[in-house]
């Protein structure tokens, strides 16, 4: 019976081919935008996560003070000492590298060539704690690193502003007042979670930073790489332990530095993305409730039309379900078709979009399903009120009707 | 009459609106119509003869009365169970033919058949044998809009009798053709009640459509005024 009353459904769908396509419009539109902004949206958010991915997994980053800034009024709290990254790399379990880092600001001249750029005092424990592939060249030395040897690594933004084509590897150039050697070019890693370039660096040995740049011993960052075996936020709360205690910071006290892990920021960021992607939808999923709408209109116009037809049907003997499910099933079968039109012309246009607005095409089946049997259930919902009127129909004024 | 008739109704009352504004259409109708009879119900508009075909169709329940089609009391079905009555033992033909128009003749004819469940080889030979039955087995593939008014009258005659019913009712059926055709949808509703043996229920306003029954029942107020034997009883017409 089921059948049968699809076959009708479908035949009708064929007879009125032109009327069945502006009916469906609505659904197509709604289901539509609203695949088209989800799926997109998860590109968005695939394309943060791949972002904060860069900075390193399982990374904590230390900063004095709190929050991103050094905060307000008050004395501002001190940077660390080198014997801070010492007990954190001696006294914390699931360290697996510790880097200090000094930072300083310069510009770095080439020949007729310059550029400003950030200069990143570190220790060999940076290249252990984060993914970062050199192109070309080596990594300081521990001899270098102890001696606070003129020497650099340069990202792909400095390597291409001071050398252009040429080979940067055992050339020198000028930052400040300090003529360094470059030893090693690093890999391009593109821009980082906050829209900032992160290839645009001088990596040197942290003490060349603080003597001839900042001209003292302060460490401003820590970053520590947590062993894949620990929980970062178990490493976490006992670096913060640790360092309350050697910042002589009270029971009861804020603390006046900052542990943050870069999964958290992720987190954070994606949740924000998830949370755009879901308002967009749903204002997308009210399009297809007017696509619902539409569809009752039409077949509201339908059973009107159609009411000597019910008479008949009515006379020769069908059941008030079996008008109501006729009726019903076209409304349906109408949505479904709406729904596939929807996501086939989503499929082509996200496909499209999503390198024109640089997020990766992320074909989500979860999404795709839901959109279809959410029309599919508007055809139920905005199908049955005319379906029920057709099936109420007393079948002699259906039969008399002009 | 038999003593056991396919149709008895007795005292049958309609009435429409109520209050002031009632109108009783049918003012107590006795009527028994036996199985194998061709019946044709006479009389002017506002006599009453719509409203009886409608009860006797199953389509329209009395207000009063009683009105049993093969010992069952209709007036205590529900509409569903009328539905499936109409399905089981009735076909219909209107006056308008009523086909589904953009839908092929055995398309039509076929529709009863869907609703018993048949399946598509079964629809297909039995609606074929149908339009046989009326003569225009080789029109099956068209549609209403490209066959004469005859055609179609003969298309709803076909898918009215498509489920082999036990009572043709046929309002009209002449009343939209022009008088040779006319002529030819009788002889075809003559052939049905002798060969098939189906019992006929036809309105008509014309004489000479009437005189092809075998019972002539004329309304009048509500009423049934006279119950005469047509032709039809005792030869061929001519």
């Amino acid at each position: 019976m089921f059948f049968t009353t699809l076959v009708l459904a479908v035949r009708e769908i064929r007879r009125h081919l032109l009327r069945s396509f502006l009916t469906v419009l609505g659904i197509v539109i709604g289901v539509f935008a609203v695949v088209t902004m989800v799926t997109l949206g998860n590109g968005a958010t695939k394309a943060v996560q791949t972002q904060i991915a860069s900075l390193g997994a399982n990374i904590l980053q230390i900063r004095p003070g709190q929050g991103f800034g050094r905060g307000g009024g008050g004395p501002q709290p001190p940077d660390f000492t080198m014997a801070d990254v010492e007990a954190i790399q001696n006294q914390v379990a699931g360290v697996k590298a510790v880097a200090p880092q000094a930072q300083a600001s310069g510009i770095a001249v080439r020949n007729a060539a310059n550029w400003s750029t950030q200069v990143n005092g570190t220790t060999i424990a940076y290249f252990t704690a984060q993914q970062w592939p050199l192109t070309g060249g080596r990594i300081f030395t521990t001899a270098e690193e102890q001696a606070g040897k003129a020497v650099c690594i340069i990202g792909s933004t400095v390597q291409q502003n001071l050398f252009q084509g040429d080979d940067p590897v055992g050339e020198r150039f000028r930052i400040r007042d300090l003529s360094c050697e470059v030893i090693g070019t690093l890999s391009a890693r593109g821009q980082g979670g906050f829209g900032n370039d992160q290839d645009d660096v001088v990596i040197m040995p942290i003490k060349a930073v603080q003597r001839r740049f900042s001209g003292n011993r302060d460490i401003r960052f820590i970053m520590v790489a947590v062993d894949d075996q620990y929980q970062t936020s178990t490493v976490q709360s006992s670096i913060e332990s640790l360092l309350r205690e050697r910042r002589k910071i009270a029971g009861g006290k804020q603390d006046d530095f900052n542990i943050f892990d870069t999964k958290q920021i992720s987190d954070t960021l994606s949740g924000t993305t998830k949370v755009l992607t879901a308002v967009m939808g749903a204002v997308a999923a009210v399009s297809l409730l007017v696509g619902g709408i539409g569809i009752m209109n039409i077949m509201l116009v339908s059973v009107t039309e159609r009411t000597r037809e019910i008479g008949i049907r009515l006379a020769i003997g069908a059941v008030a379900r079996e008008v109501l499910l006729q009726f019903l099933v076209e409304a349906v079968a109408l949505a479904c078709l709406g729904g596939v039109i929807g996501l086939i012309l989503s499929l082509a246009a996200t496909f499209f979009l999503a390198p024109l607005i640089q997020v990766p095409f992320l074909f989500d089946v979860q999404i795709n399903l839901i959109a279809f049997f959410f029309s599919a259930l508007i055809g139920v919902v905005f199908g049955y009120f005319p379906a029920r009127r057709a099936a109420s129909l007393n079948p002699i004024d259906a039969l008399r009707h002009e | 009459m038999a003593a056991d008739p396919l149709i008895r109704m007795r005292g049958v009352t309609k009435t429409f609106g109520a209050g002031p504004a009632a109108f009783q259409a049918l003012k107590g109708v006795d009527l028994d119509i036996s199985a194998g009879d061709f019946v044709a119900v006479m009389g002017p508009s506002g006599s009453g003869k719509s409203t009886t075909m409608n009860i006797l169709g199953c389509l329209d329940v009395p207000t009063a009365g009683s009105f049993e089609f093969k010992g069952v009391a209709v007036e205590r079905l529900d509409r569903d169970q009328r539905a499936l009555l109409r399905r089981r033992y009735l076909g219909f033909v209107f006056q308008g033919f009523n086909l589904l128009a953009r839908t092929s003749a055995l398309e039509n004819v076929e529709l009863p058949l869907l609703y018993r469940g048949e399946d598509k080889a079964s629809r297909h030979k039995t609606g074929m044998e149908a339009l046989a039955k009326v003569g225009i087995a080789d029109w099956w593939h068209h549609t209403p809009a490209e066959l004469s008014g005859g055609q179609q009258q003969r298309v709803a005659i076909a898918r009215a009798i498509v489920t082999n019913p036990d009572v043709l009712l046929a309002d009209e059926p002449t009343g939209n053709l022009d008088s040779i055709t006319s002529l030819e949808i009788m002889d075809l509703l003559t052939g049905l009640n002798r060969n098939l043996g189906i019992t006929v229920l036809m309105v008509t306003h014309e004489a000479d459509m009437a005189a092809y029954a075998r019972t002539i029942v004329h309304f009048k107020d509500g009423l049934v005024e006279s119950i005469a034997a047509g032709r039809g009883r005792v030869g061929a017409p001519a």
